[in-house]
């Protein structure tokens, strides 16, 4: 898919009737198209070249990269500074913002900023405790939680003014995204946490890793039962394993990722774990394609994102749609102004 | 006294009742207490409010409680400090991610809100920000002064 007015490095896309952002992502999904979305693992490193390397391996085949904001609770390169950098170069960047680090004084200047340089899209986050990374020692400041983060972001540019009610002038304009775990308790109440979160502003929803189809199936059920549906593009969390392993691993430490035993048995008993995790990754891609109310996917390959091309080509969930990247079109030049 | 917090959420129904009771009381006496002074009353009240609903909730004194729409289940000892939903890092066996010996207080108040009349659509209600400066202060006067118009 080419739109007539492909993004210019530096220059944002006019904003269409309907739309909140500039943004080409948020053309993708109203477009009706089935979006796909990677998460870059930001650099331990003030190197510009890093952050461009990571984001040149997902170049065409996703629609926007996830710049996380300290997951994990590990110290990494600022999910501001790498939406700077990306949108430098034209990349649609999904800033995350996490409650855990700064307060409501901070957020707001961040969202005004990334805005400012280029930032169409925010995820909204609470954050991972600080007791699941490398600085357990660190204050957690939680000032805001996920909803009152998305409502403080749609304050921002629906209302023009800030928490405080001091005006701004140029609104930050944003799609606003949050996340959702459907396969962590209490699971009768999440899709009513999700119609909380839509109501709070979310226009898209990135979940939790799925390995459990039917965990997610009972989850759209009660969305759709909610009427949600059409208010809130979900876009459903999946990613490679490595080895049964790393998937054991996972679901003991890292918080709120559900593994079903049968997938760790898969992946124990082939002879290329590596392969089964890609192969099984694929087969989840193409089952979650199908579900009602999945507007895409949110592939997260930590440390094995060269994997994010071939699952996206094998999957065919692209049909033939070769997302934006810097030097896709070779013939654009940057000679109009856009909005 | 965690074993009291769980009690609590357990008699969630009867404790929003008397709740509610306490709280028209409270209301009633409001020409009294306005004599007295709110600004005089707010200590020793704090110093009540904090004995008693220590006991009960563990309650932090965040000065904003909002115990009714959290099914008994004081949000504010979540180690975020969420009082939206539970995050998405509940371990398999419902417990804290960050506490793993401490059961999701969010789980504490679904099951609470279910036992409380109108809990839970009380529950689905996005609640704002937390004001930090009303930490230490008395949530109950606050609670009359603003049913009363003094305060917003």
């Amino acid at each position: 898919m080419i739109f007539e007015d492909e993004p210019v490095p530096g220059y944002p896309l006019p904003i269409l009737a309907g739309h909140t952002s500039p943004g080409r992502f948020e053309r993708v999904l109203r477009a009706g198209q089935f979006a796909v979305t990677s998460e870059l693992a930001p650099p331990d490193s003030a190197d510009p070249e890093d952050v461009y390397r990571r984001a040149r391996i997902f170049d065409g085949h996703v629609d926007a990269i996830n710049a996380t904001d300290g997951s994990g609770a590990n110290c990494h390169m600022s999910s501001l500074a790498v939406c700077a950098l990306l949108t430098r170069v034209g990349y649609a960047p999904i800033m995350q913002i996490s409650c855990r680090d700064r307060n409501r004084i901070a957020i707001q200047g961040d969202i005004l900023g990334g805005a400012a340089m280029g930032v169409c899209n925010l995820l909204c986050l609470t954050g991972d405790g600080v007791q699941a990374g490398d600085h357990p020692q660190a204050l957690p400041v939680f000032d805001l939680d996920s909803l009152t983060l998305l409502e403080t972001a749609r304050t921002l540019r629906d209302e023009h003014h800030f928490l405080s009610g001091r005006k701004i002038s140029y609104a930050p304009r944003v799609l606003l995204g949050a996340a959702e775990n459907p396969f962590a308790r209490p699971l009768e109440w999440r899709a009513q946490r999700l119609a909380k979160k839509v109501a709070a502003g979310a226009q898209f929803i990135q979940t939790q890793f799925c390995y459990d189809v039917p965990l997610l199936k009972d989850f759209m059920r009660h969305v759709e039962d909610l009427g949600l549906l059409d208010k809130v593009f979900i876009l459903v969390g999946v990613g490679p394993l490595r080895s049964a392993k790393a998937g054991e691993w996972i679901r003991t430490h890292v918080p709120g990722v559900h593994i079903p035993d049968q997938v760790i048995k898969r992946l124990a008993a082939a002879d290329d774990p590596a392969l089964e995790g890609r192969r099984l990754c694929i087969e989840l891609v193409q089952e979650i394609r199908t579900l009602k109310g999945v507007h895409g996917v949110h592939l997260m390959a930590y440390r094995q994102e060269e994997s994010v091309a071939e699952i996206i080509e094998r999957s065919g969930v692209l049909n033939g749609r070769v997302p934006w990247y810097p030097g896709r079109d070779p013939q654009t030049t940057p000679n109009r102004m856009a909005s | 006294m965690y074993a009291l917090r769980q009690w609590s959420v357990r008699h969630a129904r009867g404790l929003n009742a008397f709740y509610k009771g306490f709280e028209s009381c409270l209301v009633r006496l409001h020409p009294l207490l306005r004599r007295i002074g709110y600004q005089r009353l707010e200590r020793p009240v704090a110093a009540l409010e904090r004995s008693v609903k220590g006991v009960l909730f563990d309650c932090r004194m965040c000065g904003q409680c909002i115990l009714s729409s959290t099914g008994m289940s004081c949000p504010m000892n979540c180690p975020k400090n969420l009082r939206n939903g539970p995050c998405g890092g509940v371990r398999a066996d419902g417990h804290c991610e960050v506490l793993p010996e401490m059961k999701c207080v969010w789980l504490e108040a679904v099951a609470g809100s279910a036992r409380i009349p109108g809990g839970m659509q009380a529950l689905a209600q996005v609640q704002a920000a937390v004001d930090r400066r009303l930490q230490g202060k008395s949530s109950w006067l606050r609670v009359v002064r603003q049913r009363v118009g003094e305060l917003p």
